[in-house]
This record gives C-alpha cells, structure tokens and sequence, in this order.
C-alpha cells in the first residue's frame, strides 16, 4: 500500500515548486470560454428591469408596448405590482430578445410606477440601531481599564463596497430533448442544479451545470441567485437559449456588497504596552437582513474585555460573502486602535504587538513572532521607522504600519475520481471549480506527483456536476478539500496498478513506487517498468478510484488555522491628502504549499484588492433617492496597475510549516492591507483618518483635527 | 479628435449614417460631437438604419461579412454577431480596457467604437495574436508570470500591452502607466503583469498580426 501521507519533501518533483498554471496559454490567447462568452445556435439576450427607487412600492407595471416591440421573444415580470421596493435596482421585470441591442430598447418602454418612501441610507449613525444588541463580557473590564498606565477612545470605520466581478452574476440557460442544459458563473458547481430544480421544473439530474471558466467571484456567486432563476424562466418561456448576465450598473447594485462597520473603542495598556482592557461597540449595515458584525477584538482575546454589536437596517442592495466575511472590518478596526495605543505609549508598534502576541492564540503565537520579525526585514524596519508623524519638512510625510490577520481554512468536503487506463494517460474529475486560484494546476500537481508522472500527462476535468460532488470555493475550504480527495484517489488507483506490476514483477506491492513516469522497486530502482507498459497490464479495463475528504479541521492530508502578518510603507501629500503606495510586504503561511507560484499570486492579488478598499472603493450611495451614485467603473474605483506601489511576498514554508499539510490562502492575505494601510498614513501624517478607504477629503478632514501639517 | 475617413469597401460610413438619420436626430441620440454635423452634411449616401445592414470588417486578417444595426458596438458586432469573445464585455462604459483591441495600430476600447464606424480599418482582436499552442511573446510572458489569475481583464491587458510594446519596447514607468492605465483587474494581477511587460519587452518580435502602425 502506498502511504496516503505527503510525500517528504526531498522526494517532492512538483508538490512546492513554482509551476505555471495549466490553463494560463487558454486564458491569455482568448481561447478560455467563460459563461458570459457562451453563444448558443439561436441565442437570446436576456436584461432585468431594475427598481428606480430604494423604497417603497411597486404601483402598476405596464409591459405591453415592451412585448410588442419587434425580436422581444419573453418577459418574465419579478416583482408584482402592490409588492414592497426594498433597494434600488430591485429586478422587476425580466425580458429577452434577438439582440442586447433590441433587449435594453425593449427595458425602455416597460412603464412601472411606484410609491415612494423615503429611504434609510444612513448606516455610520449609531443612533439609528435597531434591536436588541449582542453583548459579551469577558473579565473585568473596569478593573482592567484601572490598571492601565495609558488609554485611548476613537471612532473607526470600514466603508460599503462592492465585489465589483469583472464577469457579471449569471448565466445562459438552454433547454434541448427535456433537460436543462446550464453555463453559469459560480463558485459552486456541484450545489447550483440542486437550487434550479423549481424555475426548470425538472429533477436535479436533468440540469447540466459547466462552469469551464469564471470570472471572478470573491464570495459572492454561489447560487443562481433571482436572475439564474429568471434566466431559466425567459428560456422555457421562449424556447430558445437565453444568456442573462447582469448589465455592470446591477451588477454593482444587487449582486452583493461587503457590509459596513463603525465601532467606537477604548483600550488600555500597562507600563509596558501590556493590554489590560477593551471596550468596543460596533455598528454597520447588512442592508434589510441581519447584521453579520465583524470579530472584535480581532486576533487578540484581551484578558478584560467587554464587547457590543448591533445593526443598522438601510435599503441597500443584499449583502454577500466578501472575501474574509467580517474580517478585514474587525481587523481594521482593532489595529487600528492598537496602533493609535502604541502611539500614545510612545511605544514602537513592532515591539507593541510582539508585546501583546500572548493574546493571540497560543498555536499562532510563534507563528506570529517568527513574521513580524521576517516582515520587519524585508521592509527594512529598523531604519526606517519613526515615531508617530513624520518630522521630515515639506508636504509628503511617509509612515510604516503593522497589521496581523487569521484565518481557518480547512478544507471542504470533496470527492474525486482517478481513472489510470490501459494506454497510460490519467483522468482526474471533480465537480470543483477555478476562480483562478488554480484549482485546475492544483488537482492536476496532486494527481501528477502521487502518480509520478509530469503534469501534462494528468487530464483535469472539472466544471461539472456530472463529475463526483466536491464544496463551493469559499472560505479558503478548496485546496484543502480537493488537494486531500485526490491524493486519496490517486493513491487508491496507483495500489490497483501496483498489484499488476507487482505479479508481473514477481514483487510485493509493497515494494513498489511510482516515480519518473515508472513503477520500480524501491530498494532496486533499476527493477522497474515504464508507466506505459505497466498500465497495458490492465488489458481492456481502466482503473478508476474515488478519493473523499470529508472535511473537519485537521486530517493527515491538511489542516487548518494560519497566521500571517503584513507592513505597508506610504507617502501621504498633507496638502492634498493623496495617499501613494511605496512598498507592502505580506509573510504568510498556509501549510503545506502546493504550487508556489500560484500562491504567491494569490497574496500579490490579496494586497492589491486590499489596497484598492483601502485607498479607493467605496460604495456611495444618494440619501434623497437611495441610488447608489457610483454604479459605474469610473466612479467605483479599483487601483490600476500604477496604484499598488513594490509588493513582496513572503510564504512560510519549510519545517513547523509543510508538516501541518495543506491549508487555504483565498481569505487570509486580504484581511490586513486596510488595517497595515490605515496605521502607515497615521505613523506618516501624525493622526488617525478614521475611516477607511483612506480617500483625500478624510485624510484632509483627519488633518484639520491634528497631526502634522508642514 | 480628428476623425480620418475610413476606407469604405462596403461603400457604406458613419457619415452615411449620420446623413441617413438626420442632424437633428443625432443631437437628440447623444452622438453629436463636434465636425460631425458638416461632416454629416457634406457625405452623399443613401440613408441606413435603423434596422440592420450587412457590412464587411477586417478581423484579424480575415474580411467578416455581419449584419449589424447601426447603434451595435464593435464589442457586440465581435462577441454576439462573430463569436469572437476574447474582448471582454465589462464595464461597457470605456473605463475597465477589458475589451482592448487593435484598431490600425492603436488600442482601442472595442465597447466605444460602433462597429459600422471601423469598416476598412485592419483589427486585431487577441485572437489574432496567438493560439494556446503558438502563443505570441506577450500571451507567453504572461503565462510564465502568472500575470492572470481569473483570466477576465487578460485579454484586455495582453492586447494594450501588446500595443505598447510595439511603440515602447523597453516602456518607462510613465509610459507604461500612461499604456496600461486604461485596464482595470479585480483579481489583482498587476505584479505580475509589470514582470510580464519586462520579459515581453526582451523579445524582439511582439507579435504577428498586429495591422502595423504602434501606439502612442
């Protein structure tokens, strides 16, 4: 039997090694094929209607002079006339047509008429909480605030954005000989037929889900959502293909956003920097639902603590998963706060949050010390640190700031099928899908190293719920989950060819590995086989295994639980409040890695996406009319390539690190740019700009109460 | 801007349109700009539109005969007429360079130029670059520095990059935030498309295909 365990990593050819993702030649020569790029023989094009108002009522709905219009094939009407408005851009009607051209004409000409109520917008009052609040005491706070030598109260804040997917929600929809044939865009390929069973009115095993290529997720294209639904209904309504794809100004809208949060916070520290209490109140909105109130005090469980979180309802478009739900909010806060005690110690922040690291959780502790000290020298620290507010003279004032961040990540439940057939060449398939982590490279590298062979000779099929049921890509759950199946059902086929090789071999299967495209004796690696005559062993029939994770936070393939830790270095003009990116360095670990390559990727792609809600992305909404302003990329800003300054990365790997096998990287390298950002421009400019994104007019705000101006 | 008059084989122009539609009409739609009106005023044509007419574009390399209406973007006339997807539809709006392609030369947003309007120009689509089995030195440079990672903007980016290495082989910082600045990605692959850019702008051929001319 072959160890189900990793290999060492001396024996490692591929598992660790920096490895072009598979489908990058099909994604940068256009060949890739996304949902949105989907033409079907008689395609239509299907639009929604959203509401012109953010609350109130829908009045009356005329579609008649849309349904005459000349290549309009199906209007489907979403919300019925006498129902409540709850956002703007609510879907009211749903239509499809010959053209995208004919199909937004078509939008034109639908009359609804509606009711108004003003809408509630406002989510940074705290005066306007509702319910009852959630509180948690821990210690004695009071005490705790008694024994300090120093304290500091603020008000901190995280802005509403959006996931801003350059693919928008949705999908294209096609009935043939009764049954559902369906391409969308999700993180979640083996649940989304499950969740169209009543819009196609047909079993579960009558829908076709292939998702070869998505564009972008970020937590918040899970299921098929209204617009799936009517994406369904258009088609079975005309016959016809349709492909529904949110226009960008929904898409922005309705198809999810990162809730806000607002705390007011005291804490207070010791002589030595010690924390000896903490007293937050939260707030923020999640929209109409309940609010999902971000983790506080993030990292660190202060001895005496006391903590309150509450909800604001507004009428804004639903909330959903954003990348780290909840943390990149509490952790912007709480170090925030921290650095701001620091600063009031007159402490360095390095040696404050060594200081503090026996707040953290005892497993990460080291871990957390270890990549302080890794990022303080890649950033050049030592020299480059000061005191609160830069000294140097003139308008651009520079500043370094820390931030540490957590994350779980084990791994989801996932099963796979390795087929080895008699001509050699391997199949691995997965009901798993690739946002562009490289989920494909991945289950391929796994498939390829217990196997021996080199990753080309592994075919990687995934996309569709006709292979075996693997998790939705979220919460960091998918390299643990696939990585884990199919090293089970890899080992489990390579013992099926092992036990031919070894009666031919005249050998115990025991003895025998497979390695460099062979199956050869351990002890005599001269006694072997190539892995072409090996297989031709099996006569006419393949070989096929299913390998299943299960799930749970720590197997003998993976576990769960990381740390990590990043400092930014930023120049802030004090005239104009502009904020520019010099440096950001991110150390990181996330266990056993499987390509670095891709995973570096994927922290470079978390700093940058942290420095854009850091310094830009804001969702801005009209408090007269409740629209949000900015549905636009114009005015809904991302960084551009010129914004994200040096970026380094360092991963963790290697002895304390690979042994816990493999963990997930999606979240956890977003959760601390805005917070590492935030406590830069304060060490720089000398005083904390509240809120992020750290846009001018707050910067210039926080200036006029302090810090320095010359 | 200057418009240059496009060569016509179809024998059929935005001037044309323009005529057919009448001034007025075109103040009214949002289309005025200035020249356009004399311009409009002084073309002989037949009217055209507003229902669809057969016209001829030069898509990398080859001459494609669609039938588009007046008002169909070259992004449309590209991805719903000819199923050629490679531009992305994003923003639609001229911001987010998902949708670059070659226009004579220069990098264009595909989703703000009519597709009646660029008859006679030679366009290069990121079709027109490489396959995945012969990928151009920009595509390759782009695998081999993980410059993608959902892959959504990077036909955008390899096209504007392509562009501006042929005009800026060796492009400065300014230059290269001036080329690429047009392009937006939400995944985060800005890192590795600088590293992309120095290792495409090594290799002396950029790409074949491109319809001349380079970006400025």
């Amino acid at each position: 039997m072959t160890s189900i365990l990793w290999p060492a990593k001396e024996q490692l050819k591929l598992i660790g090694k920096r490895i072009d993702r598979v489908d990058g030649p099909a994604k940068s020569s256009g060949a890739a094929k996304y949902s949105l790029d989907i033409n079907r023989p008689g395609l239509l094009y299907g639009k929604i209607l959203g509401a012109s108002i953010a609350a109130g009522t829908l009045k009356s709905l005329d579609t008649k002079a849309a349904e005459a219009l000349a290549g309009v094939r199906a209007v489907h009407v979403m919300t019925e006339p006498g129902r409540p408005i709850n956002w703007a851009g609510q879907e009211i009607v749903a239509l499809a047509a010959d053209t995208e051209e004919i199909a937004t004409e078509a939008l034109r000409l639908i009359k609804a008429e509606y009711e108004r109520s003003p809408p509630q917008m406002d989510d940074a009052d705290p005066q306007k909480v509702e319910g009852k609040p959630r509180t948690r005491t821990e210690g004695n706070p009071a005490e705790g605030f008694a024994q300090a030598a120093a304290s500091v109260s603020g008000r901190y804040g995280v802005a509403t954005i959006t996931h801003c997917c350059l693919e928008p929600h949705g999908q294209v929809s096609e009935f043939r000989d009764g049954e559902l044939h369906v391409w969308p865009s999700t993180q979640a390929v083996s649940g989304y037929a499950n969740q169209l069973v009543k819009p196609a009115g047909l079993e579960s095993n009558k829908i076709h889900i292939d998702c070869q290529y998505m564009g972008g997720g970020f937590g918040s294209k899970f299921g098929p959502d209204a617009w799936g639904a009517v994406c369904v209904e258009l088609a079975k309504k005309a016959g016809k293909a349709v492909k529904l794809l949110l226009d960008r100004d929904l898409e922005l809208m309705i198809a999810g956003n990162r809730p806000s949060a607002f705390a007011d916070i005291k804490v207070g520290a010791d002589k030595e920097g010690r924390v000896t209490a903490w007293e937050s109140k939260v707030w923020g909105s999640s929209g109409v639902g309940n609010y999902g109130a971000p983790p506080l005090p993030y990292v660190f469980a202060f001895p005496n603590q006391n903590t309150e979180s509450q909800g604001i309802r507004t009428n804004r478009g639903a909330v959903k998963a954003w990348r780290a739900p909840g943390h990149p909010q509490g952790c912007a806060i709480t170090m925030a706060a921290l650095e701001d005690l620091a600063a009031k110690l007159g402490m360095d922040p390095l040696e404050f949050f060594l200081k503090n690291l026996q707040f953290a959780p005892e497993a990460l502790r080291e871990t957390y010390r270890e990549e302080l000290m890794v990022a303080a020298d890649l950033i050049d620290y030592k020299s480059k640190a000061h005191p609160r507010g830069d000294k140097t003279k003139g308008p651009i004032k520079r500043g370094l700031g820390i931030s540490l961040h957590t994350w779980g990540g084990a791994g989801h439940a996932s099963a796979c099928d390795v087929t080895i057939n008699p001509d050699g060449s391997v199949v691995a398939s997965m009901g798993t899908q690739d946002l562009g982590v490289g989920t494909r490279t991945c289950l391929g590298i796994v498939v390829a190293e217990t196997l021996g062979l080199p990753l080309e000779a592994v075919q990687v099929n995934i996309g569709k719920n006709a292979y075996p049921t693997s998790g939705g890509s979220g919460g960091s759950t998918t390299i643990g989950g696939i990585s884990s199946s199919s090293r089970r059902a890899a080992v489990a086929a390579l013992d099926e060819l092992l036990k031919r090789v070894a009666t031919e071999l005249n050998i115990s299967p025991d003895e025998l590995e497979a390695a460099d495209s062979k199956i050869r004796a351990k002890a005599n690696p001269q006694k072997s086989m190539a892995w072409k005559d090996a297989c031709k062993l099996l006569g006419q029939m393949a070989i096929t295994q299913q390998g299943r994770h299960q799930g749970g936070a720590r197997t003998e393939l993976t576990s769960s639980g990381v740390g990590g830790v990043q400092i930014a270095d930023v120049s802030v003009d004090v005239e104009t409040g502009l904020v520019k990116m010099n440096e950001m360095v991110a150390v990181q670990d996330c266990g056993l890695i499987i390509d670095l390559k891709l995973a570096e990727s994927q922290v470079l792609g978390a700093l940058i996406m942290g420095v854009t809600y850091a310094l830009f992305e804001e969702a801005i909404y009209d408090p007269q009319t409740g629209r949000m302003l900015n549905a636009d990329m114009e005015f809904y800003r991302l960084a551009t390539l010129s914004d994200v300054g040096k970026l380094r990365v360092h991963m963790m790997t290697g002895k304390g690190y690979d042994e816990r096998g493999v963990i997930g990287l999606g979240e956890p390298p977003v959760i601390s740019p805005g917070a590492a950002i935030s406590n830069a421009v304060a060490n720089a400019i000398g005083v904390r700009v509240s809120s992020i994104p750290l846009t001018p007019d707050r910067v210039i705000e926080a200036l006029e109460k302090g810090g320095v101006r010359t | 801007m200057q418009r240059k008059p496009p060569d016509n084989p179809s024998g059929f122009s935005r001037r044309e349109f323009l005529r057919g539609v009448g001034a007025t009409s075109v103040a009214a739609s949002g289309l005025l700009v200035a020249g356009m009106p004399d311009e409009a005023a002084a073309a002989p044509g037949d009217p055209v539109g507003p229902g669809e007419t057969k016209i001829t574009l030069s898509i990398n390399g080859e001459n494609k005969s669609v039938s588009v209406e007046p008002r169909t973007t070259l992004l449309d006339a590209l991805r719903n007429r000819l199923d050629i997807t490679g531009a992305k539809k994003v923003c639609d709006r001229g911001t987010c360079g998902a949708c670059t392609v070659i226009k004579d030369g220069r990098a264009i947003y595909s989703c703000t130029a009519l597709a009646i309007d660029v008859q006679g120009s030679k366009i290069t689509t990121v079709e027109g670059l490489g396959t995945p089995d012969e990928l151009s030195p920009v595509q390759a440079a782009f695998v081999h520095n993980d410059a993608q990672q959902c892959g959504f903007c990077t036909p955008g980016f390899v096209v504007a990059c392509t562009a501006m290495l042929k005009a800026h082989p060796t492009p400065t910082a300014e230059q290269v935030r001036l080329g690429l600045g047009g392009n937006l990605c939400r995944c985060g692959t800005y890192a590795g498309i600088k590293e992309a850019i120095v290792e495409a702008g090594k290799t002396a051929s950029i790409s074949r295909g491109t319809g001349g001319g380079g970006a400025t």
